[in-house]
Order: structure tokens, then C-alpha cells, then sequence
């Protein structure tokens, strides 16, 4: 299978009043077509600096990348025509309507007038929020509001999603929902989505492939079943006993803690 | 491409506009007020201008509308950075540029619409002025709010809190006021107040607008005012492009 995310060596430092922050010290993954990734880390280790890297909005201090053939330094355009990306805060106004927020998405990837407002009503049935095209996105749910963030970043049909803690602050049934969204754009469109979380069931669930990141760097990669045979003793062990071993933020050995009886 | 894209983000925002029909006005109020309550005490003063004391003073709060009115438009775009709908904007192809030149097009067009008002209210209270140079003052009005507005959103793009961006603006506004002379001319300074004043930018526009009140057109005030409108406007919008281009810090 052809990469359609490569990255090596990609940083960047941020530069703050207290002196340089080094939010990603250097970043080397692959991903690949139609594949679903989990990007996982502890608060504060480059996630989100990472994936805005990745979708042009932060310029890189450090590094290259290539998404979807196209080169982040070099071609910047053909990237974002070809990944959706939605932010760890949503990005939608909520004094605007569900469909006008839907075809100024539209028109922004150069859609026609027309082809806007018909891609608005396919989305909205795709995504459930036909009943919901009339109101004001502030008076969505919080399931209702992710769905039409995720309807936003599919407009142009990317090759690539990018979504950093899209079920966060969700109940277990709009998880599951979003689970299979997820899932159904992977197994009908061969979507490749690299996604962000901290729950690490659904990593475990969700997820083909884990990259683990700290302090801005990788620091394992792999199947949820081979990182925990490796770092967390058993193919049975738990994702997370085995992040926590490969962050270093707490006791996951095997047979340490005898069960209190 | 930049057109179409420009003219989306406009009616994006000139809808934001008008649906809250307060915002549209408030802006006037502060100019309205000056025009009601302190307008008529100039009447019989000696100003030394030609013309009315109405012909000094509108042309100065039209900038003052201006001057205030764009400085904080940029707190608009602090907000939607903080919902997410700037960075929503800049992963799509949209042109950068048109993320601003629609924003600062939309105050120009809000603040000549005020300004229209503010002109109809002085009419009512005296001002006599001939039709030329009334529209000449409306176009000044328009530069000012885009290369205002385009300093304003550049900032707010750079900070990431109300915090940080009001007092930087409050700390300009107040003395670009007073020390451009729009209440009151400056040739009733004394020297040095008056050579202070055309280090301000607003000074040459508001003696262009002043003489275009009075009819005289081919003056080296109009011809001064002209070049810093332009001026700025470019420099203001080269700037607020480059931040829109890089930024993300
Ligand atoms: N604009 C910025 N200026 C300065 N420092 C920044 C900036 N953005 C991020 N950082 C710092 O970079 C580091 C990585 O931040 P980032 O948001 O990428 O973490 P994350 O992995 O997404 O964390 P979380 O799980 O909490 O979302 C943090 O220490 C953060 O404080
Ligand atoms: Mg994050």
C-alpha cells in the first residue's frame, strides 16, 4: 500500500515570552490509504501541533511531510484539497445556520452556488442532520455539533480526515455512533482518517495502527495487540497498562501489584 | 478565484451584520453624541475656516466613526479564533487575502452606511455642504476602515486574548484623536501641537475632507490626504496579508 501521510523529522518550536517551546521535537510516521490511525499521547505532547502541521495551518520549524503526494512546504494547496480537518474545538459559528454554515463550506472549496447547497443536503442526510439544517449550530448538542463539524470537513470528499478529539465529551451512544461513521468512510470511500484521543477503548477499537507520541516525539508504533505484547507483557493486557509503561507515567508491570484480597 | 472568494467571505460577514441591527448603529453612537452636544457650542466660535462650524467639525467625527469604529474590528476575530472558525477557514483553498479583504470590505461597507446616517443627522442640525464633497468624504471614510480594519484584524490574529488586543488599541485611539485635530482644527495650536499633529496620519485626511466640505478640490491638502489614504491603505493591507498568509503561532 502506497503512504499517503510521511513525515520525517517534522517539528516545530514554538516562540514564547518565557523562551522556546519545543512542541514536536522531530515526528517520523508513515500512514496508509484507507487506513484508520490513532494518534495518542499524554496532555501537552504535540498532538494538536502535529495535525496542524499536517493540515497547513502552522508552518513547520523543523522537518518534511507529505499528504496525499503533496508536499507541505511546496504545495500547500494541493494538501488542503486533499485532506478535511476538524479542530479539537469545532469550527462552526454558532449565531449561523446548519445549511448557511454548510454552503459557505461549500462555496469555500470552490463549489458552485448550486453544487453547494445540493453537497449541503447530501452531507446532512449522510450525517443525520436533515431535521437540523434550519437551526442555529449554537443550539446543537454536542453529538449533533461533531456530527456537523465532521459534515464540514467531508465537503470535497478528502482523501484524508484528520480529527483530533472527535468523541470527547460525548454519551457511549453517540461514541458508537461516530465509531461507525468512522468506520463506514474508511470501508466505503477507502477514507483515511488519522485520528486523536484519550480514550483509549475506542483507540483500541477504532484504530488499525497506534502511534504514541511524548514530549514531541514517537515514541511506539504498531497494531493495539503488538504494543501490548511488547510494552505491556500479554497480547491481553490492557491499552492501558501499555500506555502507560510507554509514556512512563505510572507502574505497568506484569505481575508487580499482588490483588489485594 | 480572489474575486469570488472575496465576495463569499463579504456576504458572510455583511450578514453577521445584519442580523444584529445593534452593532450596525452602535458604532454611531459616540459621533452622534459629539454632534448633538457639542457641535452647537462651536456655532459662534471663530475656528478661522471657511465655511460653518458644521463643515470643521463632521468631516472630523466621520473619521472619528472611522478611526474607532475599525480599530476594533479585529476583537470580532479573536472570538472565532477561539470557536475554531478561522483555522475551518484556512485548511479549505480559499484565498488568504480574501479571508481579509472580505472582512475589511464589510466594515467599509458598515461604516459608510454609518456615516451616511451621521451626514443626514448634521444635515438636520445645519450643515450645509456641497454634494461632491460630501461623497469625497465617504470614500475617505472607506479607506480609513479598510486599512484600519486590515491593522486591526493583523493584530488580532498575533494575540489570543481581548485582554492583550484592547488596550493596544486603546492606547492608539485616543491619541490619534486628539492629536489629529478632528474635533477642532489644528491651526488653532500652537506650533508645536501643530507640528506634532502631521506626524498623525488621520491629520492629512481630515484637512483633505475638510477642504472638500468647503468645495475646493484641487488643494495640496487634498492632494496630501489622497497619497497617506492610499498610502496607508496598502501598506495596512500588505501587512494584514502577510499575517493572514503565516499565521498560527
Ligand atoms: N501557540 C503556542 N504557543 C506556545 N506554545 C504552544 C502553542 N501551541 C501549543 N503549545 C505548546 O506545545 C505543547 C504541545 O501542545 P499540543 O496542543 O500539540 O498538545 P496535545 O498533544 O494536543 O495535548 P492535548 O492532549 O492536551 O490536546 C504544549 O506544551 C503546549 O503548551
Ligand atoms: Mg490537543
Amino acid at each position: 500500500m502506497a503512504p499517503v501521510i510521511s513525515a520525517a523529522s517534522l517539528a516545530r518550536t514554538f516562540q514564547t515570552k518565557r523562551g522556546p517551546v519545543q512542541a514536536v521535537r522531530g515526528i517520523d510516521l508513515t500512514v496508509h490509504e484507507g487506513e484508520i490511525l490513532g494518534f495518542l499521547g499524554p496532555n501537552g505532547a504535540g498532538k494538536t501541533t502535529t495535525l496542524r502541521m499536517l493540515t497547513t495551518l502552522l508552518a513547520p520549524t523543523g522537518g518534511t511531510a507529505t499528504v496525499a503526494g503533496h508536499d507541505l512546504a511546496t504545495d500547500p494547496a494541493g494538501v488542503r484539497r486533499s485532506c478535511g480537518y476538524v479542530a479539537q474545538s469545532g469550527g462552526v459559528d454558532g449565531q449561523i445556520g446548519v445549511r448557511e454554515e454548510l454552503v459557505t463550506q461549500g462555496r469555500l472549496y470552490r463549489l458552485t452556488r448550486t453544487q453547494a447547497l445540493a453537497r449541503a443536503e447530501e452531507l446532512a442526510r449522510d450525517l443525520d442532520l436533515t431535521d437540523l439544517l434550519d437551526r442555529r449550530t449554537a443550539t446543537l448538542s454536542g453529538g449533533q455539533r461533531r456530527r456537523l463539524d465532521i459534515a464540514m470537513a467531508l465537503t470535497h470528499r478528502p482523501k484524508v480526515l484528520f480529527l483530533d478529539e472527535p468523541t470527547t465529551g460525548l454519551d457511549p451512544g453517540s461514541r458508537a455512533d461516530l465509531w461507525d461513521l468512522i468506520r463506514g468512510l474508511r470501508d466505503e470511500h477507502g477514507t483515511t482518517v488519522f485520528l486523536t484521543t484519550h480514550y483509549l477503548d475506542e483507540a483500541d477499537a477504532l484504530s488499525d495502527r497506534l502511534v504514541i507520541v511524548d514530549k514531541g516525539v514517537v515514541v511506539a508504533d504498531g497494531t493495539p495487540s503488538a504494543l501490548k505484547l511488547r510494552y505491556g507483557g500479554s497480547i491481553d493486557a490492557s491499552l492501558q497498562d501499555t500506555f502507560l509503561a510507554i509514556t512512563g507515567r505510572g507502574p505497568a508491570p506484569v505481575d508487580a501489584a499482588p490483588v489485594a484480597v | 478565484m480572489l474575486l469570488q472568494d472575496t465576495a463569499l467571505i463579504y456576504g458572510r460577514y455583511l450578514r453577521q451584520s445584519l442580523r444584529s441591527r445593534a452593532a450596525l448603529l452602535f458604532g454611531l453612537l459616540m459621533p452622534l453624541l459629539y454632534l448633538l452636544f457639542f457641535g452647537p457650542l462651536l456655532t459662534g466660535l471663530p475656528l478661522g475656516g471657511r465655511g460653518s462650524s458644521w463643515q470643521l467639525l463632521v468631516p472630523g467625527l466621520l473619521l472619528q466613526l472611522g478611526l474607532f469604529g475599525a480599530s476594533f474590528a479585529g476583537f470580532a476575530i479573536i472570538i472565532e479564533k477561539g470557536q475554531g472558525v478561522v483555522e475551518r477557514m484556512r485548511v479549505t483553498p480559499v484565498s488568504r487575502l480574501a479571508l481579509l479583504l472580505g472582512r475589511v470590505l464589510r466594515d467599509a461597507t458598515v461604516f459608510v452606511f454609518q456615516a451616511v446616517l451621521l451626514v443626514l443627522a448634521a444635515v438636520a442640525m445645519g450643515l450645509r455642504a456641497p454634494l461632491g464633497g460630501v461623497l469625497i468624504g465617504f470614500a475617505f471614510v472607506a479607506l480609513l476602515t479598510v486599512s484600519l480594519g486590515s491593522l486591526s484584524y493583523a493584530l488580532a490574529m498575533k494575540v489570543s486574548t481581548p485582554q492583550q488586543f484592547a488596550p493596544v488599541i486603546n492606547a492608539m485611539t485616543m491619541p490619534s484623536m486628539l492629536l489629529s485635530g478632528l474635533m477642532l482644527p489644528m491651526s488653532l495650536a500652537p506650533a508645536w501641537l501643530d507640528v506634532l499633529s502631521h506626524v498623525m496620519p488621520f491629520r492629512y485626511l481630515v484637512d483633505a475632507v475638510r477642504d472638500a466640505y468647503v468645495g475646493s478640490y484641487a488643494t495640496a491638502h487634498m492632494l496630501y490626504g489622497v497619497l497617506v489614504a492610499l498610502g496607508l491603505t496598502v501598506i495596512a493591507v500588505t501587512v494584514g496579508t502577510r499575517v493572514f498568509r503565516t499565521a498560527g503561532a
